[in-house]
């Protein structure tokens, strides 16, 4: 089957040991994860994790399964990329020094609206917002200045084109609730 | 006024208050506040010391199978928690639902490589349902209530309970606690009306379904539910391995097992059926043998408690997630009576090819030596097909799985998913002491029963009446098997010199007969159904017999080879 890159969005119970039990349905599958972000979510005591990775629809269906499966897991979802908003973000660290020397780093920053947040006489921190893309076009023109000293990207962010964050439903769900003592 | 106690006395009466009344255990330094508290409730639980942790979990397993209740263990930090591995590995595969509960260091050294220290919940997040550390006093009540919540709802399965020592010695105002709901776990889904509906009209326009009914039923206590749902539309139904006694052997509708020891019409017609039915049965490559050939034919009906079951070895054209004692009878309510008559008649042809290449040869041998099947075929009448089949693994698990006749539920307990060598001989000394009016007969092979020979030890003790029944063939025969068959009779570290097991049961106080002949069988059987305590019946059988029918690996179901 056709590999794809699937977006997760997991909620689970704030507890200690979650991310473990997330990341080794993925293991034990020898999936790599791309990319992972554990956050709070809009519900007080309930974690959002977006998760990116490479697989086929069968298998992520089956991993979302196992994964809703798992006690303190609330839910579990997949989304492929025409379903979601997904953005990344990226900070550069580039030297001072190199950007007094050379006038081409500066027009960089201002062609692709990046924005500094940071400047000292050693370094600048530069900030980009965007589809993973996007923020690699602009890391390969600074490193083509051969001006940085630091990268790093977030992993993606995503939300669902869907209107509420789908879990207050199932929350507040009081049938679903009785259901679960029998 | 609440009552102030120690964590450890807490656990006790967290255990009571859940209606706990055996403990398998065996002490060690991080647990002995626990077993402490232990000393002053000798009347409230039975309390079985067994010889090695791996036997505690065993048996905890035996016990929850048998009985449907929750087994218990409670076991050191360290080398006491990881011999419980197997066990809960294996009850995690069964979905069997047992309660681990081991020390753990003092939560000020946690993460030092004190004494004893290993991460147990992260070792057993992958094969539980649910780990969690007690690192307070104040959270006994309420994580012994939810472990036995989950352990004991939905498919059921294994929970370990990390107790940090300094939370067993601190104190606590105890106050007891229930779980039955856990916002983020839905043990019981709703059943789908609409699909059920669809269901119905399916089987109604069969002409040939067929039922495979799995450990699920017996799990659901299904048991009325599943033969008023084959009667109405009279459906043939085979059963697998772990749900061999969801059905009486002799019912009318029971056609047999399924699986790569299984019935050779069971496993044909599943090629042949227009409607399968599953019902809580997980389709394991036991089951199908090679799955692009499986079932293609048919439409497939799936009805599991469990939604990752679904589509998971099997596509269901009708996926029903739910309870199936909640479902069935929905769906027999929809059901028109039906005949099938030729189609459930088209099972006795390969029933008298089968009868006729094998079984005939294992039941009835007329010269030679003995053989597992009529060993296992005659102890089952000897206990009016009445007693409970425990059995270790390889070659006498499967041949006293398919000779063994059961006319009551929970009668079958052999470790299936895990395939465990050395589960027979502890998981019967739990059936024995959750169900002490039944009979309970351990079938076991030379190799397995050497796993947990220790064991004996605590029958003796226990005075625990298992009936032991030793098929010793001098090999590890099942995978001498497969070398003969597939490795071209290279018998590579599968012969086994034996020890005399007659002796060893001496050793312990058992009583026990050794058989060599056919003629002397029917008495050792007579006094070891008679005796009235444990004993051990080892049984010389042929030495390089194989276990057939059999679907090869690799192969379609329905190519069985006979020899
Ligand atoms: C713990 C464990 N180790 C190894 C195996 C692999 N295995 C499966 S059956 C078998 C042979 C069992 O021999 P024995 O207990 O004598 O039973 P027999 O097949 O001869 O009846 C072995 C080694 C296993 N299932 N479990
Ligand atoms: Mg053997």
């Amino acid at each position: 089957m056709e590999k794809q890159l699937y977006t997760l969005i997991i909620y689970s119970e704030n507890l200690a040991g979650l991310l473990n039990q997330v990341t080794a349905e993925f293991t034990r599958r020898q999936i790599n994860i791309e990319t992972l972000n554990v956050s709070s979510s809009s519900i007080d005591g309930v974690h959002r994790y977006t998760m990116s990775l490479w697989s086929n629809e069968e298998t992520i269906k089956k991993v979302v399964k196992r994964l809703e499966k798992k006690i303190d897991v609330l839910r579990a979802s997949y989304y492929t990329e025409d379903e979601i908003f997904v953005q990344e973000v990226a900070l550069y660290k580039i030297s001072t020094p190199k950007l007094l020397e050379n006038k081409q780093i500066s027009k960089i920053i201002r062609h692709n609206n990046a924005r500094v947040i940071e400047i000292n006489s050693t370094y600048m921190v530069v900030e980009q917002t965007g589809k993973t893309e996007t923020i690699m076009k602009l890391y390969k023109e600074f490193l083509a200045e051969q001006c940085v000293l630091q990268f790093v990207k977030s992993g993606h962010i995503a939300v669902t084109r869907d209107v509420v964050e789908h879990l207050t439903e199932q929350l507040f769900d009081e049938d679903a609730m009785r259901r679960t003592s029998k | 006024m609440k009552e102030i106690i120690t964590g450890a006395e807490a656990l006790m009466r967290s255990l009571m208050n859940e209606g706990v009344d055996t403990i398998f255990g065996y002490p060690g330094g991080s647990i002995m506040p626990v077993f402490d508290a232990m000393y002053d409730h000798q009347n409230d639980f039975r309390q079985v010391v067994v010889r090695h942790e791996q036997g505690a979990a065993h048996a905890a397993q035996g016990y929850a199978r048998s009985s449907g209740k929750v087994g218990v263990c409670i076991v050191t930090s360290g080398p006491g928690a990881t011999n419980t591995l197997t066990g809960i590995s294996d009850a995690i595969l069964d979905s069997t639902p047992i309660v681990v509960i081991a020390g753990q260091v003092a939560s000020s050294v946690l993460g030092t490589d004190a004494f004893q220290e290993i991460d147990l919940v992260g070792v057993t997040q992958p094969i539980t349902k649910w780990s969690y550390q007690i690192r307070r006093a104040e959270d006994v009540a309420w994580a012994v209530a939810r472990a036995f919540y989950i352990a004991s709802s939905g498919r059921p399965g294994p929970v370990v309970l990390d107790f940090t020592k300094d939370a067993q010695t601190s104190k606590v105002a105890y106050e007891p606690q229930i779980v039955d709901n856990i916002r983020s776990y839905v043990p019981y889904p709703k059943p789908d009306e609409k699909a059920i509906r669809e269901a119905a009209e399916l089987i109604n326009r069969a002409r040939r379904p067929f039922a495979l009914v799995g450990q699920g039923v017996e799990l659901g206590r299904a048991h009325n539910e599943l033969r008023a749902f084959l009667e109405k539309a009279n459906i043939p139904a085979a059963r697998t391995l772990l749900g061999l006694s969801a059905l009486p052997t002799d019912y009318p509708l029971s056609m047999g097992m399924l699986g790569m020891h299984g019935n050779l019409s069971c496993n044909v017609n599943t090629n042949q059926c227009d409607v399968l039915i599953a019902i809580g049965m997980r389709f394991s490559d036991r089951v199908t043998g090679n799955l692009n050939t499986y079932a293609k034919q048919a439409k497939v009906i799936h009805i599991d408690i469990d939604k990752s079951e679904i589509d998971k070895n099997v596509k269901a054209d009708i996926p029903l997630i739910g309870d199936c004692k909640e479902i069935l009878p929905l769906l027999t309510e929809l059901l028109q009576p039906a005949d099938h008559k030729e189609w459930i008649d088209s099972f006795s042809e390969y029933d008298a090819v089968e009868y006729e290449k094998v079984i005939e040869k294992a039941l009835n041998p007329k010269e030679g030596h003995l053989k597992m099947g009529e060993v296992a075929r005659k102890i089952s009448e000897a206990t009016e097909n009445k007693a409970i089949l425990v059995t270790d693994v390889g070659q006498n698990q499967m041949m006293s799985c398919r000779y063994f006749k059961y006319s009551e539920p929970h009668s079958v307990l052999t470790s299936g998913g895990l395939g465990t060598m050395g589960y027979g001989l502890p998981a019967a000394i739990g059936a024995a002491i959750a169900v002490p009016h039944r009979t309970v007969c351990v079938f076991m092979g030379d190799g397995g029963f050497q796993m947990n020979i220790q064991e004996l030890g605590t029958i003796m003790e226990q005075k625990t009446p298992v009936k032991m029944i030793l098929l010793n063939n001098n090999y590890l025969g099942n995978v001498r098997q497969w070398q003969e068959l597939f490795f071209n009779h290279r018998y590579s570290c599968t012969p086994m010199l034996n020890p005399d097991y007659n002796m060893i049961a001496s050793a312990y106080g058992i009583p026990s007969r050794l058989v060599v002949d056919r003629a002397e069988l029917d008495a050792a059987i007579k006094e070891m159904v008679e005796s009235p305590g444990a004993f051990l019946l080892h049984v010389a059988v042929e030495e390089e017999d194989n276990v057939m029918p059999m679907v090869p690996p690799g192969a379609s179901i329905c190519d069985m080879i006979f020899e």
